[in-house]
């Protein structure tokens, strides 16, 4: 039964099933609503960036909003309260004021995430081209490392072998080539020879000729240059046919002109030389010359010649050091032959001196008293010979020893004071006999302001005077010869800045010798100066000497720090022979020479003087002592060399000590007395007596430390010449 | 005799002995080393000579006598000798000294002995000689006369 109720009933129109569909969809519409913000809350809880949370806010309230209406919704399909309709006119109207707020914002909001978007998609491409620049960058960063280490291995070494054959090898790694290969100039520059391959061990020696286009062009630039695989220079094997060769490269290698590969005799060129490096990368393979390797390539060349010069520089310094000392070795022995030669003849000339001179002089004396006694005529014929042939070769033993000893430098001058007059007159009157036999009228003219008295070495001068004009004496067979001597007033060939002073110390003298007679062809007159040189007119030949006067002449000259020379007009106009010396000019006129046997004695520099005398051998000392004493010296004698060590005081002013006895102990005594004072004016000077006059004892003498040396037997002026010239000077190491 | 004839004689006498190489320029040196304050000087040296050179020779026969020769006890007499006879002058003996020595150093006997006889013979002769030399010089001091001085150039 129906039963009538009050309350409204729903009215199930005939669409209730649209009605029906309503509920359930608004249903769902609402859930959905209330999900969706839940949805959000949570990943944007869950992300961590997102700007607009306060625009999820208002979305959020806009969406529950209408998930409330919808919901309220599902109530209104019945009937009713107002509340409800209250209810849901306030949701109603909230949600859409919410909803248009939203959508108003939205207006300003979507263009901004749009345009992150963007923003993003351009990062993102801005990324992917870093990336790839990045990828450039590291690839050029290894090859510039390889290039580095190649760099290095090629500078590493200066051997020209090690530098090509690297540089191959490390190309070869760096960039993964097939095959590398060098090719360099030939000799005659024609020519290409193939001289270094990176694979094959032995290459054949295959050449091209260098004026191929392609070498040409890449000899014309300086960057590497692709060149075709089947030009000749980059087929070095046999090509079998499969092979699709890989990309070649060519690229020059300046050499340059110091550096030479085989031998020092190339034509000098202008056009640079350049060798051809060829470079193939691997066949079959898609590789293709990159830009950065054809740099790397370029690079390595400009390396590899600048080592190379290195290496010839090197090769060139090492040539000719070996050759400076080859020439130093050669230089060596040379000299070492000089110096034994030198020895040798020093030897001989030791031997000469003594041993030849004895017997001569003994010849010479002997057969000079032989003169003097009863003889036949024949018998002193003879003699006269003898004496002759004897006095000859004396002066021609002479000769040649002062020569030796001029050119050795040991000789020196024995300066003395002597009448110059005199020694013209002297020189004259020994040349007198020959010229009146000859009848060569000599004259003599000294100039009036010639000293009297100099200082010299009056024997050479004597010699050097005497050669001179016996030489024109020899050399003339008519006419006459004058002698001059003056000081000279400016000598042109003295220093410029010489003065003659006459009342100087020194002055020059010049002497002139002319004659009239044979004369000198004045091609000649350089020659005449050397030894031995003879010019060979007949006229001379019978005159003899040994062609070594003039010679010696001139070597004494020039000790004497002169000059000599000789003029002439030519052959058959006679000549002039000048020459100057310097000589001293001495303030006393004492007489010449020293007196055979001694006048007097000076007793007044050695008054006094405190001597000791060493000797083991009593007569020996005795004599030693007696000369002392003639000399006026206070002399203390003791017998061994701990005597004297005993008895030496600082009162003593010299110590002579007997050397003699074989044995070093009497040297010891000298270091000993110089142990003894160490003040040097406190200690006596030390005078060793010696038999022995050679060079050995003199230094053994001087690193004893012993003053001079003196040798036995001691004569009476050499005695006091020694201790004159000890005493002034504190040394002595002559008197021999 | 006369005296100039004596001093003639002493000169010729002494002139010999240099020439014959008897005595060298050392005997001059040490004739002018004698003087007013040293008048004896040669005379003492030649006597010191003498008997230094007795004893050396006596020390030197038996040396050389013994069955073995100890060359190094003889050389340094024979060094010794060389230097008095070169100190005075005695040149052939000094020589003689000079040869002996050599064989010294040879260590050889025999000729040691022969150089020794020589070395005897040159001193017993220049011995001789120098004793003849004072002689004549004490003949013209007694007559009141001077010794003339040796003049000898060489």
């Amino acid at each position: 039964m129906m039963e009538v109720c009050n309350c409204i009933e729903p009215q199930w129109p005939a669409d209730e099933l649209l009605m029906k569909y309503q509920y359930i969809s608004d249903f769902f519409i609402a859930v959905a609503y209330f999900s969706i913000p839940l949805e959000l809350i949570y990943f944007v809880k869950k992300s961590a960036v997102f700007p607009y949370r306060w625009v999820l806010v208002q979305f959020g309230a806009f969406i529950v909003l209408c998930g409330a209406t919808h919901l309220i919704n599902l109530w209104t399909f019945t009937t009713h309260s107002r509340t409800v309709a209250l209810v849901m006119t306030t949701a109603k109207v909230l949600t859409a004021v919410v909803s248009c707020a939203t959508a108003l914002m939205l207006v300003h909001i979507i263009p901004d995430l749009l345009s992150v978007k963007t923003r993003e998609l351009f990062l993102k491409n801005k990324a992917a081209e870093l990336d790839r620049e990045m990828g450039l960058i590291r690839t050029q960063e290894e090859t510039g490392r390889h290039v580095r280490m190649l760099t290095h291995e090629i500078r590493s070494t200066l051997d020209r072998h090690t530098i090509l054959k690297t540089t191959l090898v490390e190309l070869g790694r760096t960039l993964a080539l097939e095959e590398c290969a060098l090719w360099m100039p030939t000799r005659t520059g024609l020519e290409l020879q193939l001289s270094y391959t990176l694979r094959q061990q032995h290459p054949v020696e295959y050449t091209v000729p260098i004026q191929l286009p392609v070498i040409n062009q890449v000899f014309g630039t300086s960057r590497a240059v692709k060149i075709s695989p089947n030009s000749p220079v980059a087929r070095l094997r046999p090509v079998s046919g499969k092979y699709l060769l890989g990309e070649v490269v060519a690229v020059r290698v300046p050499l340059l002109h110091l550096s030479n590969f085989q031998i020092n005799d190339w034509p000098e060129l202008s056009t640079k030389r350049y060798a051809l490096m060829v470079l193939m990368l691997p066949s079959d393979s898609a590789r293709q010359w990159h830009v950065h390797e054809m740099e790397l390539v370029e690079v390595v060349a400009d390396q590899v010649a600048v080592a190379l010069s290195h290496a010839a520089i090197l090769e060139e310094s090492m040539r000719a050091r070996d050759l400076l000392m080859e020439q130093n070795v050669a230089l060596d022995i040379a000299r070492r032959e000089a110096e034994t030669a030198i020895r040798a003849r020093n030897d001989f000339l030791a031997v000469m001196n003594h041993e030849m001179r004895t017997p001569m002089h003994a010849i010479i004396a002997l057969s000079s008293l032989l003169q003097e006694t009863e003889l036949t005529p024949e018998q002193r014929l003879m003699v006269e010979t003898v004496l002759k042939s004897s006095s000859l070769l004396a002066t021609l033993m002479n000769d040649v020893l002062d020569l030796s000893r001029l050119e050795d430098g040991s000789l020196q001058l024995e300066l003395g004071t002597f009448n110059l007059h005199t020694l013209f007159r002297e020189v004259l009157s020994l040349i007198k006999p020959i010229a009146v036999v000859k009848k060569l009228p000599i004259t003599l003219n000294l100039a009036p302001d010639l000293p009297e008295f100099v200082v010299g070495d009056e024997k050479r001068l004597m010699q050097i005077i005497l050669n001179i004009v016996g030489n024109a004496v020899k050399f003339s067979k008519q006419g006459s010869i004058s002698v001059t001597a003056l000081v000279t007033k400016s000598d042109n060939r003295a220093p410029p800045d010489f003065f003659v002073v006459p009342t100087g110390s020194h002055f020059y003298l010049r002497v002139k010798v002319k004659d009239m007679g044979a004369g000198i062809n004045p091609q000649d007159i350089p020659k005449l100066f050397t030894k031995f040189a003879q010019t060979q007119s007949l006229a001379t030949r019978s005159s003899g000497g040994s062609g070594l006067g003039l010679a010696i002449s001139k070597r004494f000259v020039n000790l004497m720090e002169g000059n000599i020379w000789i003029e002439s007009d030519g052959v058959g106009k006679g000549c002039t022979a000048i020459f100057d010396v310097k000589l001293g000019i001495s303030n006393e006129s004492k007489q010449s020479g020293i007196p055979k046997v001694p006048a007097n004695p000076q007793h007044a520099n050695f008054a006094g003087l405190k001597v000791l005398v060493m000797d083991e051998n009593g007569v020996s000392r005795m004599v030693t002592k007696g000369l002392l004493i003639h000399l006026g010296c206070e002399v203390t004698m003791v017998s061994s060399s701990e005597e004297c060590l005993r008895v030496v005081s600082h009162e003593h002013k010299v110590v002579f000590m007997d050397v003699c006895t074989p044995g070093v102990e009497n040297y010891q005594i000298a270091l000993r007395i110089h142990e003894k004072f160490t003040k040097r004016h406190q200690r006596p000077l030390l005078v060793a007596l010696t038999g022995n006059t050679d060079k050995s004892t003199k230094e053994k003498c001087m690193s004893f430390g012993l003053d001079g040396v003196l040798l036995k037997p001691v004569s009476l002026d050499n005695m006091r010449n020694v201790l004159s010239d000890l005493l002034e000077h504190r040394v002595l190491y002559e008197a021999m | 005799m006369e005296l100039v004839q004596m001093q003639k004689s002493l000169q010729d006498y002494t002139k010999s002995l240099f020439l014959e190489g008897v005595l060298d320029s050392q005997f001059l040196q040490l004739q002018q080393l004698q003087d007013e304050s040293n008048p004896d000087f040669v005379s003492q040296v030649v006597t010191l000579f003498f008997q230094d050179s007795d004893r050396i020779l006596n020390d030197l026969s038996l040396s050389l006598d013994q069955q073995v020769v100890d060359f190094k006890k003889v050389d340094p007499h024979v060094h010794q000798l060389k230097g008095s006879s070169s100190s005075i002058g005695a040149q052939r003996v000094k020589n003689a000294c000079v040869v002996f020595r050599t064989f010294c150093e040879q260590q050889n006997v025999e000729g040691c002995h022969r150089c020794l006889q020589q070395v005897k013979q040159e001193y017993y002769l220049v011995k001789n000689r120098l004793e003849t030399l004072f002689k004549l010089e004490q003949q013209i001091v007694a007559s009141g006369g001077v010794i003339p001085a040796m003049e000898l150039g060489f």
